[in-house]
């Protein structure tokens, strides 16, 4: 029997002409390419001529999957997209499923889900940011980054009872409100990190090897940027101050003062100096919410989406039918379609949902930025040295879990 | 931010189908043939400079079959726009908007990947989250939950 596999992937060029030209294939499985992704490119000595990225092998049919469970049910898979930052994930969905239902959310989960999507932003970026320097040599810059990280993560944990698939949103409001004490930790955590970022700013600023690493490379302009569907940080490194929370204000972001950082260059360097900056402004809001947070309950009251009671279940049977038809028929979404985007870490995440009404979705498509940036990618790498593929990688923060859905 | 939507959809009037409001972002219901024209207004008229998504929508028991679903947004004027285009199955085609926005490489490619919609024009429409030889495509509703096409033998 003939076990030889077929070669899943052809390159889209022929193989070079001249004598030093050679194609290199790096990944899908390698330790700097951030989750499987194989980048084949045809290099003339060390310079990158032209650059095919390949994703998909971790497409796990998210949207097919979603087509066969109720509205609910797909919380905890929108929290595998972008696993880096799945509360931002599940506020994006829930939202659009809101919008079709016309739920209006109550004040106190509104502040809440801005505040935690910041919170969820700080973790999303120091993991970029982490993860880039570490590849260019940057321990120590790593080990500080990742520590406050995973105060943010148990911290979490503290709220939702999972460390990165928080499953914490829910159509209509959130799972529970936040424990006792939970704020006054928020505040210890937030004034290390200041110490901490403080540090890796000393680390890495005008650090001459980190500089020559990313100083103008993987440069792109905002007019390429935009026609190249670029969103996010990535967008904004170029000197495009364009931010759906200042923009097309969601959530609480309309009654919030910050600023929305831009590059010059568009380049390496820029883009980590955007994240940074993004960080403390993302501290500076969750101050601002800690104090506008209101008093009140969390989910909305209408038995369409919100679950009973689990006393009432128990002891009169409206609620036990409410509560039954919910999990088992899933919640009523009329008919129609809509698509809802908010800021994630990465750029701009959508969801289109379409409904032909009742408790399982007809299709959920999602606009995942880190698919769209892959299409891209390739104008940041054609060009530059083949080693300056792994910081522009880094920089770009691929998360196979929403590239490949 | 409202009136210019509706000056939007005035001025291209004549060449639209239906328009439609959903939830503050305009809906364009276009025939095959406005496609590339409608956009390139929008694109060079209108600044709607940024394609967000391109998506289909199976119907199975509609005719035309397919929904081609692209969404825009104007990063100057801060609004959307939804163009809705049908084919049918039997010839499942639409122009690529390649020549119009970068972004359409991957995400025309995505969505023939799932859905076999032919985006004419488009130079590169190998399968980028299927792998090459996979029969069939699998977000469309005909296509079951359970097939399976594994590509490496299970080892049992």
């Amino acid at each position: 029997m003939d076990m030889r596999l077929p070669n899943p992937v052809q390159p889209a060029f022929e193989p070079a002409e001249s004598d030093d030209a050679v194609i290199v294939n790096i990944g899908p499985s390698h330790p700097a390419t951030h989750g499987t992704i194989q980048v084949i490119a045809a290099l003339e000595g060390e310079k990158v001529r032209k650059v095919d990225v390949h994703c998909g092998y971790l497409h796990r049919g998210f949207e097919k999957e979603c087509e066969d469970h109720t509205w609910t049910n797909l919380i905890p898979y929108v929290d595998r997209l972008n696993y880096c930052s799945g509360l931002i994930n599940n506020f994006a969905y829930c939202e659009a499923v809101e919008k079709l239902m016309g739920i209006e959310i109550t004040p106190r989960c509104h502040y809440l889900r801005t505040l935690l999507s910041e919170y969820s932003r700080i973790a999303d970026h120091m993991t970029c940011v982490a993860a880039s320097l570490m590849e260019l040599g940057a321990m120590t810059a790593f080990l500080y980054l990742v520590m406050i990280r995973d105060y943010i993560y148990e911290h979490l944990a503290d709220l939702t009872g999972a460390r990165v698939t928080y499953t914490y949103g829910r159509i209509g409001g959130l799972a529970r409100d936040l424990p006792e004490g939970w704020l006054k930790r928020l505040d210890e955590i937030l004034e290390q990190y200041e110490d901490f970022i403080g540090r890796i700013h000393g680390l890495m600023d005008r650090n001459r090897i980190f500089i020559d690493r990313t100083r103008n490379i993987g440069m792109i302009s905002a007019a390429d940027a935009i026609n190249w569907g670029f969103t996010g940080p990535i967008l904004r490194s170029t000197g495009a101050a364009i931010d759906l929370r200042k923009d097309t204000p969601y959530l609480a972001y309309a009654e919030l003062d910050f600023e929305v950082p831009v590059g010059i260059n568009g380049d390496n360097y820029d883009r980590y100096y955007v994240r940074m900056r993004e960080m403390d402004e993302s501290v500076y809001m969750i101050r601002q919410l800690v104090d506008m947070l209101p008093a009140g309950p969390i989910n909305v009251d209408d038995r369409r989406c919100v679950l009973p009671e689990k006393r009432l279940v128990y002891s009169e049977i409206e609620s036990l039918i409410n509560h039954f038809k919910l999990i088992i028929e899933g919640p009523q979404v009329p008919a129609g379609e809509v698509y809802a985007a908010h800021e994630a870490p990465n750029g701009e995440l959508g969801f289109y949902l379409v409904s032909t009404g009742g408790g399982i979705p007809y299709k959920v498509h999602v606009r995942s930025p880190s698919f769209v940036h892959m299409g891209g990618v390739k104008r940041m790498l054609e060009g530059y040295q083949l080693a300056d593929i792994i910081p522009t990688f880094g920089s770009v923060n691929m998360i196979g879990g929403e590239c490949d859905r | 931010m409202t009136s210019r939507l509706d000056n939007v959809q005035q001025q291209l009037g004549l060449q639209v189908g239906g328009a439609s409001r959903s939830h503050g972002s305009l809906v364009l219901e276009l025939a095959r043939a406005d496609l590339l024209p409608v956009v390139q207004r929008l694109k060079t008229e209108f600044a709607f400079d940024l394609l967000l998504d391109v998506t289909a929508v199976d119907w199975p028991l509609k005719t035309p079959r397919f929904e081609v679903v692209y969404h825009l947004y104007s990063t100057q004027h801060r609004d959307r726009v939804r163009i809705k285009t049908a084919v049918e199955l039997a010839d499942p085609a639409v122009e690529s908007l390649v020549s119009l926005y970068g972004s359409a490489h991957f995400m025309e490619r995505e969505c023939h990947d799932m859905y076999g919609i032919v985006f004419r024009g488009n130079p590169d429409l190998r399968p980028i989250l299927l792998y090459e030889g996979f029969v069939g495509h699998p977000l469309r509703k005909d296509y079951g939950k359970h097939d399976e096409q594994p590509l490496v033998p299970y080892r049992i």
